[in-house]
């Protein structure tokens, strides 16, 4: 791979783009990450940031946003449906679908192009203000493609119980679509958003999903992630996040589907006393690549920050996180800890774990730990001791290991859901079981 | 307690065992009749927790020689859920922590993968919810244990609740607890000794292996063993736990030297 032929890669890309919005400020936003987009490359393993993602069976495939749209069946909705959500917002292919989105929230949870209207400053103060584009070719190019998306705002004061499900439904072959979610957290708020990328097809497509969300002072927001794309699919996913003072961050990131995935998170901790929880599970298997990148940055005093990232991989799948804490010279009395635990199931799976803490502070708290290996064996032996098979032993651990991440998703319909694909995915026959003779 | 018409359960002869290439088990005799209360003893590194483990098949331990008959049957034979399934049960001196896992459910999966390998009737989850409720107040236990991760974030006198639970539970012919006492306060202890107490009977055995002669206060043995080097050397009633708690355990060896040395 040559940076010639993938810099023509993004061009080819970038044809599909959507027509100019009435809105200046956003043609210029737009017409700047166009600019990036030809000045950045697909990027390679001799990147440090992709060494172990090649990315290069992307380009081998051409993209395109998808073109004719057939609506779909209420039923190929509803069958991802979070009964508790108090409202949700359906993308299909990128576009979004109004006669499948809901609304009961009491707060603006709308498209982008509608909640313009009403919501003009803040979305021209938050937009791409997040999200840097100027060295990453793929949030350059979702900006490129900036035109609609989901806008969530939540006002001041208002906790919201129920989530919102944003929920993103890929139905074509080749179709590219570029996702942009937008959360704006007004201070004394709270509410929890569930971001869902989802497939009714198995065919290779193009999600290239950009998040941003801004937390003011002491607001909350729990931000579930679900990647459980096509088997063929190629999912990039850059999430960045804001903390404004005593703030407080939880994210669960889940990753079971796509051949390719890469899921770059950013979490800014900007003022005093912010607080967040990141949380990741990567469940893969085959020939599938699951790529996670972390940044939690602490800027300022009294942060706090836990993470727990797990991977179970089998077959010849191979897992990757790369987790850096940065402590700024001015975040004293930073508490963080991280811990990166993978388990491997097979001799072929493969998991390459990074944590990386950057510390310039000198009264700071921070642990971090990294283990990769198969089952313990003294935990095999306690369920054995029990009257448990080896395989149902087996079974339990693997699956109680994802478990743990599942458990603290605040939303119990998906939860169930989660545990469920997790079961699914975890269990091996027993030996000795009856075969057909 | 010790009965007339008692049935050997566990019979073990001349077990050696290593671990990582090191001998632990050097000449280990011991029988068990049903009904009985026995308490192995000894100092650190005597090698009264590897014989509790190799009793019940840790994978980690190697049996280099001897013979263990539960029942009748070799037991070393038997993979280590079969043991359990046959009726030995261990209770572990650090039961394990299992995050993602309903105690609930795992106490459920126990209890009706042996029930069934019993032909027993297995329950269903409200059925066994009512079940182990029950069964929990031998313990004094807190019924928000049951929606608690396997051990997770439980104190040492919890996980040891929780070990007797289980074998509340499976209703295991043979017991063996390893150092069950260790970690506990004297309110949790007398808790626990009483529900192990409640769980014997006289189809069963129990052995005890601990390091102090306080739990026996509240367990009373009909016999007390004293491990050192990897067998045992002297056996006695329950007085000799008392003897061991005055006056240590170095007397036992010196005896013992002295005595081979008359015999020579």
């Amino acid at each position: 791979m040559n940076t010639v032929s993938t810099a023509g890669y993004l061009d080819r890309l970038l044809q599909g783009q959507p027509p100019a919005s009435p809105l200046g400020w956003l043609n210029q936003l737009r017409a700047h990450a166009v600019d990036r987009v030809g000045a950045l490359a697909v990027p390679t393993t001799r990147d440090e940031d992709w060494r172990f993602t090649d990315i290069s069976p992307l380009t081998k495939i051409s993209f395109q946003p998808a073109q004719s749209m057939a609506p779909l069946a209420p039923a190929s909705v509803e069958q991802w449906a979070i009964a508790e959500a108090a409202a949700r917002l359906v993308f299909v292919d990128g576009v979004y679908a109004a006669e499948h989105s809901f609304n009961r929230a009491g707060i603006t949870v709308e498209n982008l192009v509608t909640g313009l209207n009403r919501h003009g400053t803040a979305v021209q103060t938050n937009l791409g203000q997040h999200a840097g584009f100027e060295r990453d070719a793929f949030t350059a190019l979702n900006t490129a493609f900036l035109h609609d998306g989901a806008l969530i705002v939540v006002p001041r004061g208002t906790a919201l119980a129920a989530p919102v499900h944003l929920l993103f439904i890929a139905t074509h072959k080749h179709a590219a679509s570029y996702p942009r979610c937008l959360v704006i957290a007004e201070s004394d708020s709270a509410a929890t958003v569930i971001e869902d990328y989802v497939a009714l097809q198995d065919e290779a497509y193009f999600t290239n999903a950009v998040t941003e969300i801004a937390l003011a002072g002491n607001a909350e927001v729990h931000h579930v992630r679900v990647q459980r794309d096509g088997a063929e699919a190629f999912h990039i996913a850059n999430c960045a996040v804001s903390l404004a003072q005593a703030s407080r961050y939880h994210s669960v990131s889940v990753a079971l589907g796509a051949r390719i995935s890469r899921h770059n998170l950013r979490v800014l901790l900007a003022a005093e006393g912010a607080a967040c929880s990141i949380d990741g599970l990567a469940l893969i298997g085959g020939a599938q690549l699951a790529d996670s990148h972390t940044l939690i940055d602490h800027a300022l005093p009294h942060g706090t920050s836990r993470q727990l990232h797990k991977c179970i991989v089998d077959g010849a799948a191979r897992a990757v996180f790369n987790g850096n804490i940065m402590v700024r010279a001015g975040a004293q009395r930073t508490d963080s800890s991280q811990s990166s635990r993978n388990l491997l199931l097979s001799g072929k799976a493969r998991v390459d774990t990074k944590p990386q803490l950057e510390i310039f502070a000198d009264d700071v708290k921070c642990a971090h730990g990294a283990t990769v290996g198969q089952l313990d064996v003294d935990e095999v032996f306690y369920l054995k001791s029990r009257g448990l098979s080896d395989t149902a032993a087996r079974n339990l651990l693997t699956y109680a290991f994802g478990a743990e991440v599942i458990e603290r998703i605040p939303v119990a319909s998906l939860r169930h859901q989660l545990e469920q694909a997790v079961l699914a995915r975890t269990q091996t026959a027993e030996a000795g079981a009856a075969r057909p003779s | 307690m010790i009965y007339q018409d008692s049935k050997t359960l566990l019979a073990v002869r001349g077990l050696h065992a290593t671990v990582n290439g090191i001998e632990i088990l050097k000449g280990m005799d011991l029988t068990v009749k049903s009904g009985e209360v026995h308490a192995i003893m000894g100092p650190n590194g005597s090698g009264k927790s590897t014989f509790a483990k190799v009793l019940a098949g840790h994978p980690a331990y190697v049996v280099s020689g001897g013979a263990v008959e539960f029942e009748g049957r070799n037991l070393l034979d038997l993979a280590p859920e079969a043991r359990a399934r046959a009726g030995v049960f261990l209770g572990f001196q650090y039961p394990i922590e299992i995050p993602g896992v309903a105690n609930s459910q795992f106490l459920r999966l126990a209890y009706n993968t042996v029930q069934a390998q019993r032909g027993k009737d297995e329950l269903d989850p409200l059925e066994f919810d009512d079940y182990v409720r029950e069964r929990m107040k031998l313990l004094e236990m807190n019924p928000d244990f049951l929606d608690r991760s396997v051990n997770e974030g439980f104190s040492g006198g919890e996980k040891k609740r929780n070990e007797i639970l289980q074998m509340a539970l499976l209703d295991p012919r043979i017991a063996i607890l390893d150092e069950t006492d260790s970690g506990l306060d004297i309110d949790a202890l007398r808790i626990v000794a009483g529900g192990v107490n409640q769980l014997a009977n006289k189809d069963n055995a129990i052995v005890l292996v601990t390091h102090y002669q306080r739990l026996l206060d509240y367990i009373v043995p009909d016999y007390v063993h004293v491990m050192e080097s990897g067998r045992i050397v002297k056996t006695g009633g329950k007085d000799l736990a008392l003897e061991l708690e005055a006056r240590g355990y170095d007397w036992v060896g010196a005896e013992l030297k002295a005595n081979a040395r008359v015999r020579t």
